[in-house]
């Protein structure tokens, strides 16, 4: 257990890394941050609680849009509206949550794949609230609490980083709780749970809204680092990016979708500049050889891998 | 406003005959094993590149192509089932999932490799472009076609899955997988024509799809498989008459919605499908 604490602590010192080695690189870190704290999100409900959605990027987009809409109209202090973006992508997710969770298998996946769907489609019509194909543009966040946001994006993987760490350490606490435990038995057996006292749907909507807020910071981050929204952040395949990202990493680990993000952003960025249109081919690839070959992830293989044998 | 209703009625039912060509497949596998495939629409485009191909590059006739198109589809689809899909049939809904979908990210890079990601397309011959006129309205004659090409594929679909043998192996199979293994069926064969079946089904749609909707390398994970998804869930799983009228009313939904309410875009789509599947999960005609 020491060991693992010692591995926790190393990880995170190496996130500070980029600042020194590559600070070419740091807005590309800055992505990643963000792409991991949204990857963190889909793992408390899939890994942890076994909702299965091909609609996550439903909450990314919206407090995406949240945070832009308000830098562009009300004011550009960041960290209230990071806040407001959590709180009503919460609360949206508190809605969905009370349908979602009721469903299971292919139902669960149309279900989670429509909503998202429905949310893209209505983003792209309301065209003079979103700016609907073109995006959400002519804002910017100057920075946050005095630091500025410079070109080489120091404040901005600063921001996502301290976003992403707050955020890990919330998620860390509420998966060592009891309830944490009782949604991994959720996700063993939804049926017997309750018998122990466990309300499986309570505790699953609650697991959704939480995760929902999550993914609601992530894309108000994104949002307030890049000074634009565009439609892409509620696209289908950003729900199937972040999926790929954990399932690479490894599902129901916390670290899965951080690990994930890192392997996944930093090979697209290499390998995009060769040939973009062919990158998805290897993808497809790494998720059939991982799903086939290494069911755990990346660190599940690695667990396996660092066992001793008996 | 009547008269265009008519118009709407006849273009949305041949599209719902397109949309049923392509989603019939994947209805009666996910029925019979479980398997949730979101590589279906690969097959379609599989079936689309080579009427492409065979049109354009060789010179053959459209229609010759078609048969082609159904071959490629089935053939992709059994070499994908020994492969890699009768090794997930135990694994969960998200594995399943997961390997498709990799599978259709896959096969998008390949066609855009060899095909580039510019719409292809393949003229069909000129009797079957243009119009005619039927009481004073004019109908499309290629959409006339799709409609009859649909109904003699039901017609033909209905009757080998309900008066021959084949057919009442592979229903039992759907019906109670155990119980027809028990019965001395061979289950893994009779999915394996299914499968096989329903591969050319939906490269055959792929084929006749690309004068409707186009052609492009993102066609496996585009809107389509949405629509598709939408025919099997709504209809039931390992239903063909719930396929038949799902992917209809789809059709003629989708058509009116674009033709009455442009500005809703895919919205009236996406908000039926959810109300159904949340009115009835297992799908309009689903039993289990």
């Amino acid at each position: 257990m020491a060991n693992a604490r010692r591995l926790e602590v190393v990880f995170w010192l190496c996130t500070l890394l980029p600042f020194v080695l590559t600070p070419n690189y740091l807005s590309l870190a800055s992505q990643i941050a963000i792409t991991a704290l949204f990857a963190l999100s889909l793992d408390l409900i899939l890994g942890y609680a076994g909702i299965v959605s091909l609609g996550h990027a439903a909450f990314f987009g919206v407090g995406a849009y949240v945070a832009g809409l308000i830098a562009k109209h009300y004011w550009t202090e960041p960290i209230s509206g990071l806040l407001i973006a959590g709180v009503l992508t919460g609360l949206l997710g508190y809605a969905l949550s009370h349908i979602v969770v009721r469903f299971r298998h292919l139902a669960l996946i149309m279900l989670t794949m429509g909503f998202g769907l429905l949310i893209a489609e209505a983003a792209n019509s309301a065209h003079d609230l979103t700016g609907g194909a073109d995006g959400l543009q002519g804002f910017r966040v100057p920075g946050v609490l005095g630091f500025k946001f410079d070109m080489f994006g120091r404040t901005a993987y600063a921001y996502s980083l301290g976003l992403l760490f707050f955020c890990f350490l919330i998620c860390r606490r509420i998966i060592r709780s009891p309830f944490g435990l009782a949604l991994r038995g959720i996700r063993e057996n939804a049926t017997r749970m309750p018998a122990i006292g466990a309300p499986s749907l309570s505790h699953l909507r609650k697991a959704y809204t939480m995760a929902a807020v999550v993914a609601g910071l992530a894309g108000a981050a994104l949002t307030q680092t890049t000074s634009t929204v565009s439609l892409e952040t509620l696209s289908f395949g950003r729900s199937a990016d972040v999926l790929v990202i954990l399932i690479l990493g490894g599902a129901g680990r916390l670290y899965g979708g951080l690990i994930g993000a890192i392997v996944y952003m930093v090979a697209r960025d290499q390998f995009s500049g060769i040939n973009p249109q062919y990158w998805y081919f290897w993808i497809g690839l790494l998720l059939v050889a991982v799903v086939m070959f290494l069911p755990n992830g990346i660190l599940g293989g690695f667990s396996k891998f660092l066992k001793p044998k008996n | 406003m009547f008269s265009s209703a008519v118009g709407v009625l006849f273009d949305g039912f041949a599209y719902g005959m397109l949309l049923f060509l392509l989603s019939v497949g994947l209805s009666v596998t996910l029925g019979m094993m479980n398997f949730v495939n979101l590589a279906h629409c690969t097959f379609a485009a599989v079936g689309g590149y080579c009427t492409v191909t065979v049109v354009n590059r060789l010179g053959w006739p459209f229609l010759a192509a078609l048969p082609i198109a159904f071959v490629a589809g089935a053939l992709l689809s059994v070499v994908l089932e020994r492969l890699l899909f009768r090794r997930l049939y135990r694994a969960s809904d998200l594995d399943q999932c997961l390997v498709t979908i990799g599978i259709a990210f896959m096969s998008i890079a390949t066609f855009a490799w060899f095909y580039t990601t510019e719409p292809q397309s393949a003229r069909p011959p000129a009797y079957l472009l243009g119009s005619v006129e039927l009481m004073g309205r004019s109908f499309g004659i290629y959409r006339l076609f799709l409609t009859a090409v649909g109904l003699a594929i039901t017609a033909l679909l209905v009757y080998s899955l309900e008066y021959t043998r084949f057919g009442a192996r592979v229903r039992a199979a759907v019906d109670n997988q155990r119980m027809a293994r028990g019965l001395g069926i061979d289950v893994d064969r009779a999915f394996l024509f299914t499968f096989a079946l329903g591969g050319g089904l939906a490269g055959l749609g792929g084929a006749l799809a690309i004068e409707v909707i186009g052609l492009e390398s993102t066609l496996p994970l585009s809107v389509i498989l949405v629509y598709v998804l939408i025919v099997v869930a709504v209809g039931g799983l390992g239903s063909i008459r719930g396929s038949l009228v799902a992917a209809i009313v789809l059709g003629i939904t989708d058509t009116a919605g674009k033709y009455y309410f442009p500005w809703l875009g895919a919205f009236l789509i996406y908000l039926v499908m959810v109300a159904l599947l949340m009115w009835r999960p297992l799908g309009l005609f689903g039993k289990r």
